[in-house]
């Protein structure tokens, strides 16, 4: 086999890209991996990890505002942003670093550039603008992921109008920041601001925080966040954002009536767009839906011989749904046997804002629209005496059931730590098990997932200790 | 003591061999010479036969168990004043046989005749089913038999979606009867297993390619058996003119073609109406005028259908299912030409939701498009009746004295004498015939 040519080529080093690479090394493909920037992509570089360092940052801040309660006292509690930031990026250093082993370790062949489709089975490199190779393979997948998307008359400086990637590096933390935006991206950043603070306004357009979660869930959070201090305007969007020397000024229109507000920065987190250019669709039968590549089940687009993963693809917007369908797809063209589409259904979601939220699965909302008829259950974290020794009694998990059947379609959670807890009721929604199991298992006590037993029990009327 | 009816040893190189049917049943009499059951080797099917007089007290090998060792106990005979006490301490001091399939157990050793034994064994050695408690409870309440389903699963596994696929291909209805029947994929209790190799020693062992069994392909093969052997069917055949049926559908079509594009594979070429469509109608009318004819059996009344609810048998790449046409009775032609148009798409597209292929009063099958002249269908219960429909072909009549040439379409019913008897199937098919021959009259 020549130098250049592969069983299979990835576009794209982050979540989905490497791991697909990966599992396509394991099943025996010569395989390469097309990376122009950084391995591990937005999600290990820019994303998922580093506000994940940022965030135990904020958490360790307010705990230390709360020592008294816990039997402490200390002076002088302060931080240094420079620090934060540093130890975000060297935890995203130390793991884009792992990719690379791991890529070397599967022997993948690592190529950095501009990958550009050339024809059929054919990616040409480019590096500054210049051709430098060209590889050729019969499966070509492509995991360009995706970008933040920008309002008109609200585009990023990178100076005071952020997006992700500045709000992960300040040097210092603003005293007042906006937030446009409400999804799991605005919301972490808006509480990281808000415990490290800043003054946080947040305004979403649709009614509620959080929306993809389930009402109860929003509620609950928007609840939180108030209580804590966070204001939050929802159903309006911002209709002029003025420089106003240091500041800026948004007027806010919906719900608050004309409000205005004055900030140092600006947060722009209004969804992603995908990375559809540049990359020579344009010549191919792949058909491209809002910034959005289109592919069946198995992530084929429409073009044989070429696959896309990730946020490159439909939502969710997820690095594990984009590693997962890293997987699917290069199982499916090697022919491993019991291979199975992605059920949505089944893919959990964390938002690690204070109170954190978890939810796999259906809310109640479209269960009920789908046609279920649904038996539901709730429970505190209050009920929990594991929460209240953290001091952590702030939270609550509801279950979906298909009362008929005793399908478990969907569950929600709020409160500390629940982006540990959704595993368990992931797997028991991909081992179909029903409230019957759900009920059986026993849940160490004193734990926090005794909430998720609770919770199932409340849904068949047998919750023990509220 | 009760005496224990031993493997006979049929040649004198047998060492094994296949209890192929019982010919009696646990409390039956038997007197000497009396023919117990059907022993089978890979040379010959014999019989054995009882050497003493008394009453079968336990069956041991349940039927279609095979490589059972020559001497081995395959029953045991109480004496006349034993009763089955004496059958308890017998089996104490004795040990089980072990033929090797079905499984051996305890289960199996209760009267073939009279339970169905429960156990499935899916050939996996230990007879257990691999399936997600979701799967397990779904085909619970739909009444369906995890062992006749394939897993997709890992390793198999019978997951949600199976249960699913099973549904929609199969004419799964929920049973109605009170007890909930155990279907077995050995559907009936008694019958010889039709283990592949035993199907191909019957054939004398030549060559053969496997297709594997679908979910839907056991379904057929379980409710067309069951409906054979228990519904008592007889069959009315009756020619029917239909050259004024397809003057009329000429007509129609040349009006309503332009919102009515042409029904794919279904022999309308260039017509929205198909001749099918006009039987639906006629079927259904018929049904409403000879209302008995609407009728299904139960154990407890014949019971009369208000609505009339038409299946019509749909062909697909490996089995059949029947989408409904319902409240037939109710609708015009267009009405019933765009519904089965939609449905046989969907059925083919494997698109149907479970009540829209579950039930139903009565069905429609046709096969004139393959130039069938005329057939019989088997009966789908709890359906009273199948109308089965050949060709429309000229054929030589006469009339008048005179011979002439009509385009003739013969249709023969299938009957659930139970419900329906000869009478009724003949009003029934008299107004069908009236209805299709005089189609103005199905247009009201």
């Amino acid at each position: 086999m020549a130098e250049n040519s592969f069983d299979l080529i990835v576009l794209g080093g982050g979540p989905g890209g490497y791991v697909a690479a990966i599992r396509a090394a394991q099943l025996g493909m010569k395989t390469a991996l097309v990376e122009r920037d950084q391995l591990g992509g937005i999600c290990l570089n820019w994303g998922c990890i580093p506000t994940k360092a940022l965030l135990r940052s904020s958490e360790i801040y307010r705990l230390l505002h709360r020592l008294d309660e816990f039997g402490f006292s200390a002076n002088d509690i302060r931080f240094d942003a420079g620090k934060v930031v540093a130890r975000s990026r060297a935890v995203a250093k130390q793991l884009s670093n792992g990719v690379g082993y791991l890529l070397r370790k599967n022997k993948v062949t690592v190529v950095y550039g501009q990958g550009r489709l050339a024809g059929k089975g054919r990616l040409a490199i480019a590096k500054d603008g210049k051709a430098v190779s060209e590889l050729t393979s019969e499966h070509i997948v492509l995991a360009t992921g995706a970008r933040a998307r920008s309002l008109p008359g609200l585009e990023p400086d990178g100076e005071r109008v952020w997006t992700y990637k500045e709000a992960m590096v300040p040097t210092a933390i603003p005293k007042s920041l906006l937030v446009i935006g409400s999804g799991a991206i605005g919301i972490e950043f808006a509480s990281f601001y808000h415990d490290m603070g800043a003054e946080v306004t947040v305004v979403e357009m649709l009614d509620r925080v959080l929306p993809v979660e389930d009402e109860e869930i929003s509620a609950f959070a928007r609840k939180s966040f108030e209580k804590q201090g966070i204001k939050i305007h929802t159903g309006a969007t911002v209709a002029v954002l003025q420089h106003n020397g240091a500041n800026l000024t948004a007027r806010i229109d919906g719900a608050g009536q004309g409000a205005e507000v004055t900030v140092e920065r600006v947060i722009l987190a209004v969804g992603i767009v995908g990375n559809v250019e540049d990359i020579g669709l344009e010549n191919t039968a792949v058909k491209v839906e809002k910034t959005h590549v289109v592919v069946d089940e198995w992530l084929r687009t429409g073009e044989p011989g070429l696959y896309a993963i990730g946020d490159l693809v439909g939502p969710p917007w997820l690095a594990h749904k984009a590693m997962h369908e890293g997987v699917i797809c290069v199982e499916h063209i090697a022919g491993v046997n019991d291979v199975h589409p992605l059920d949505i259904h089944n893919i959990p979601a964390c938002t690690y804002c204070r109170p954190q939220v978890a939810s796999v699965g259906l809310t109640e909302k479209s269960a009920k629209e789908a046609g279920h008829e649904v038996k539901i259950g709730h429970f505190p974290f209050i009920g929990n005496g594991k929460a209240i020794a953290l001091g952590e009694p702030e939270g609550m998990v509801k279950t979906v059931f298909d009362g008929k059947t005793g399908e478990l379609l969907g569950a929600h959670m709020i409160g500390a730590e629940v982006t540990e807890l959704i595993q368990g009721y992931t797997i028991a929604k991909i081992l179909e098990t029903t409230e019957t199991e759900l009920i059986r298992s026993i849940f160490p006590h004193p734990t926090l997932s005794e909430t998720m037993h609770e919770a199932v029990l409340d849904a068949y009327g047998r919750a023990i200790h509220f | 003591m009760p005496i224990e009816i031993l493997m006979p040893a049929l040649s004198p190189t047998m060492t094994e061999g296949n209890l192929a049917k019982w010919l009696k049943k646990e409390g039956d009499e038997v007197h000497s010479g009396d023919v117990l059951a059907e022993i089978e080797t890979d040379k010959a099917t014999m019989e054995v036969e009882a050497v003493d007089d008394g009453k079968i007290g336990k069956i041991l090998v349940p039927e279609g168990a095979q490589g059972i060792k020559v001497n081995a106990p395959i029953a045991v005979l109480l004496g006349e004043d034993e009763d089955a006490s004496a059958l308890e301490k017998f089996a104490a001091s004795v040990a089980q046989p072990a033929p090797t399939a079905p499984s051996p157990s305890p289960e199996n050793l209760r009267p073939a005749a009279a339970v169905p034994p429960p156990v499935k064994d899916r050939g996996n050695g230990d007879g257990r089913v691999f399936a997600s408690p979701l799967a397990r409870r779904m085909a619970q309440q739909a009444g369906l038999d995890l062992a006749a389903i394939r897993g997709s699963g890992p390793q198999g596994r019978i997951v949600k979606s199976d249960i699913e696929a099973a549904l929609s291909a199969g004419r799964v209805t929920p049973v109605a009867t009170a007890a909930p029947a155990p279907v077995l994929s050995q559907p009936v209790p008694g019958a010889p297993i039709l283990s592949k190799e035993r199907v191909a020693a019957l054939a004398g062992n030549p060559p053969y390619t496997e297709r594997p069994l679908t979910a839907m392909r056991r379904v057929i093969a379980r409710r067309l058996t069951e409906s054979k052997q228990t519904v008592p069917h007889f069959y009315l055949t009756v020619d029917c003119e239909i050259d004024a049926l397809l003057k009329i559908r000429g007509e129609l079509n040349a009006k309503l073609t332009p919102t009515l594009p042409s029904p794919v594979g279904r022999g309308g070429k260039g017509g929205g109406i198909s001749v099918n469509d006009f039987v639906i109608r006629a079927a259904a009318l018929a049904l409403r005028q000879v209302p008995a004819a609407n009728a299904s059996w139960s154990e407890d009344a014949i019971l009369l259908w208000d609505t009339v609810d038409i299946a019509v048998a749909v062909a697909l790449d490996d089995g059949l299912i029947t989408p409904i046409v319902k409240m037939a009775d109710r609708k015009g032609l267009a009405a019933i030409a765009n519904e089965t148009r939609d449905l046989v798409a969907r059925a083919r597209a494997g698109k149907l939701k479970l009540d829209e292929f579950q039930g139903g009063t009565f069905s429609i099958s046709n096969l004139g498009m393959y130039g069938v002249r005329e057939f019989a269908a088997v009966i789908n219960p709890p359906h009273g009746g199948i109308l089965a429909v050949g060709a429309g072909e000229p054929r030589p009549v006469v009339k008048g004295g005179t011979l002439t040439v009509a385009t003739v379409m013969s249709c023969t019913l299938s009957c659930d004498h139970r419900a329906v008897d000869g009478a009724i199937g003949a009003q029934f098919l008299a107004a069908f015939k009236k209805l299709v021959e005089d189609p103005l009259t199905m247009l009201l």
